[in-house]
């Protein structure tokens, strides 16, 4: 492991919150107290915690704009290829490059595509598949697809420091708060 | 969750039009505008009364397709129990009120059915005269002046009644405060909306499509209801604009509501693109002469630059504009894009019945402005009078809170 650029021998801190409200104003202070390398965990979907957490709008519709633009070209150019040039066929009495056609398999080739790149966009943006993760050495954690809300700072981040932030953490109202191997 | 930052006591002057405010007068001003219009229709008549009469046509297709489409949407919202809506729910009630105004304003068209509709030719059905038409003679069952008239009527009561209905029980609850109003409103909002889609349906199959009776298309009503229900959204957002700028519904419509209204009209920019694309496909596709004809009409020759502008315009250019979501959270984007949408509408409304009085070619005239400004002025007219009447908003509807409180992820 590259640990050259930790400011600890830990991989981060873990902080535990009782209830999502809590978990939400201690997002807005990790927010505001300038830490970048952190992570709210939580076993559900907390409306409104994207602003608390301060994220940027994602990149994700770019991708599924250029997936789905470059599956409708695909499809039109193959269809052109195909019917007009490779191998013309009259059908039914139309020309050869009948672009009404074609307007169906490009269509859903343009959705094809743009689903295909918002599932692998959001998995890579996401780094996923990602089977194991350093929080897991944590017994807490296990708690987080069930009852538990989490907030874990990588000791990557600038401002990390493990003694400070775990007081940080406890004064951002965490239950409890451990520092994960 | 608890960082509602909304407080839940409405300010009054943000809900109510204010006793000087200048939407106060929309009714006198629409109302004078409307019957000055319709007077210069009829006297801009003159020597074409046929084209006239179809200039008239396209304005009430138009107008009426807003409360059409504002009824679908009330409908929906009630039988969906939806939330986030309710903000901008009583805007399309008052669209719905002024329904009953087409009882009066489509006399002009049921008393002249043989200068607009060709069907309506006795020689057709003659086997001796050279004008002798098969297809006249197997529609007539269907396509005669007494049942068409019948049926015309049974659609305005029908429509009027509806808009009436959730008009006056829903301002009724303003009073009241009665949830039992929205429990029962749910439940008729299901019986309502399967007689709005037949109405509709078969409104749009009578008025527009038997202009040319050898003409047939059966997704025609689809085709009419997402144009209706698109520029009922439109109208919704541009009087939300309009009244947001005057100082109303402060802190009550929000960027959220925006962004929502903006999502349905892009929704609806492709639903209608796919139902317009699906009938011409088909017609495309079989080829049979009675059908083709009516595409024929418009896609050669002088119309089709009308055609492309509706393919640009209706399709191309706002799917493009309404994508991003920033454009659709900004008032000014936004506004431009209903703006755009509701003149495409018209364009649409054009597109499908002036090529029955005009197939040489467009023929944009005054006549057709003073149409579409007395049939609009009465109907706005009607609107004004029931913004002022009540709050612009449902204030004692049981799930208020939660449309202020709304929010997009």
């Amino acid at each position: 492991m590259a640990n050259e650029n930790r400011n600890s021998a830990h991989w981060g801190a873990l902080a535990q919150f009782a209830t999502p409200a809590d978990l939400y104003h201690a997002c807005e202070k990790v927010r505001d107290a300038g830490f970048s390398k952190w992570d709210a965990h939580t076993p559900f979907p907390v409306h409104g915690l994207d602003k608390a957490m301060g994220m940027q709008q994602s990149k994700l519709p770019w991708i599924v704009l250029g997936a789905g633009l470059t599956g409708a070209a695909l499809a039109f150019w193959m269809q052109t290829w195909m019917s007009a040039i490779a191998y013309p066929l009259i059908i039914s009495g139309k020309p050869y490059w009948s672009w009404q056609a074609f307007i169906p398999i490009t269509f859903e080739l343009g959705i094809l595509f743009a689903a295909f790149g918002a599932v692998f966009g959001m998995m890579a943006l996401n780094r996923l598949p990602m089977l194991w993760h350093p929080l897991f050495r944590s017994r807490r954690f296990e708690r987080v697809t069930d009852d538990a809300f989490f907030i874990s700072i990588e000791s990557t981040d600038p401002k990390f420091d493990a003694r400070a932030t775990l007081e940080l953490l406890t004064e951002f109202g965490a239950t409890h708060v451990e520092l994960v191997e | 969750m608890s960082h509602g930052h909304h407080s839940m006591e409405l300010k009054p002057e943000a809900i109510r039009l204010a006793e000087n405010s200048t939407w106060r007068k929309l009714p006198m001003i629409a109302g004078i505008i409307g019957l000055a219009s319709l007077a210069a229709t009829m006297g801009l008549a003159g020597d074409d009364p046929k084209g006239a009469l179809l200039s008239y046509l396209t304005a009430l297709m138009f107008v009426i397709s807003i409360g059409v489409g504002a009824s679908f949407f009330v409908t929906i919202q009630f039988l969906t129990r939806a939330g986030w809506s309710v903000v901008v729910r009583r805007l399309m009630e008052n669209l719905m009120a002024p329904l009953f105004l087409f009882i009066v304003l489509f006399i002009p068209i049921l008393l002249n059915l043989d200068v607009i509709y060709k069907w309506t030719n006795p020689e057709l059905q003659n086997p001796d005269s050279p004008y002798f038409d098969y297809l006249a003679v197997v529609k007539a069952p269907y396509l005669n002046e007494s049942f068409f008239t019948g049926r015309s009527i049974f659609y305005l009561v029908a429509l009027a009644a509806i808009g009436w209905f959730f008009y006056s029980r829903s301002t009724g609850q303003d009073e009241s405060g009665d949830k039992e109003v929205t429990r029962k409103l749910q439940f008729l909002s299901a019986p309502a909306i399967m007689i709005l889609a037949l109405v509709s349906t078969f409104a749009a199959v009578d008025w527009v499509m038997t202009l040319d009776f050898h003409w047939f298309s059966t997704i025609f009503g689809v085709y009419w209801f997402a144009g209706s229900f698109l520029v009922a959204l439109c109208t919704t957002i541009l009087l939300v604009l309009g009244l947001k700028k005057s100082g109303l519904l402060d802190g009550v419509v929000t960027v959220e509501h925006y962004h929502d209204l903006g999502k349905l009209t892009f929704g609806f920019v492709v639903f209608w693109t796919y139902i317009a694309f699906s009938q011409y496909f088909l017609i495309w596709y079989a080829n049979i002469p009675e059908t083709t004809m009516w595409f024929g009409l418009r896609l050669d020759g002088t119309w089709s630059g009308a055609s492309v502008l509706l393919a640009l315009g209706h399709f191309v250019i706002p799917f493009a504009f309404l994508m991003p979501r920033t454009l659709k959270r900004i008032p000014l984007t936004l506004g431009i894009a209903a703006a755009w949408l509701v003149f495409m509408h018209y364009l649409d409304m054009y597109w499908l019945i002036m090529p029955t009085a005009h197939p040489e070619g467009p023929q944009p005239g005054l006549i057709d402005l003073t149409a579409l400004l007395g049939v609009g002025g009465l109907y706005f007219a009607v609107f004004g009078w029931a913004l002022g009447r009540r709050a612009l908003i449902p204030e004692k509807d049981p799930r208020l809170p939660e449309s202020l409180a709304f929010e997009n992820f």
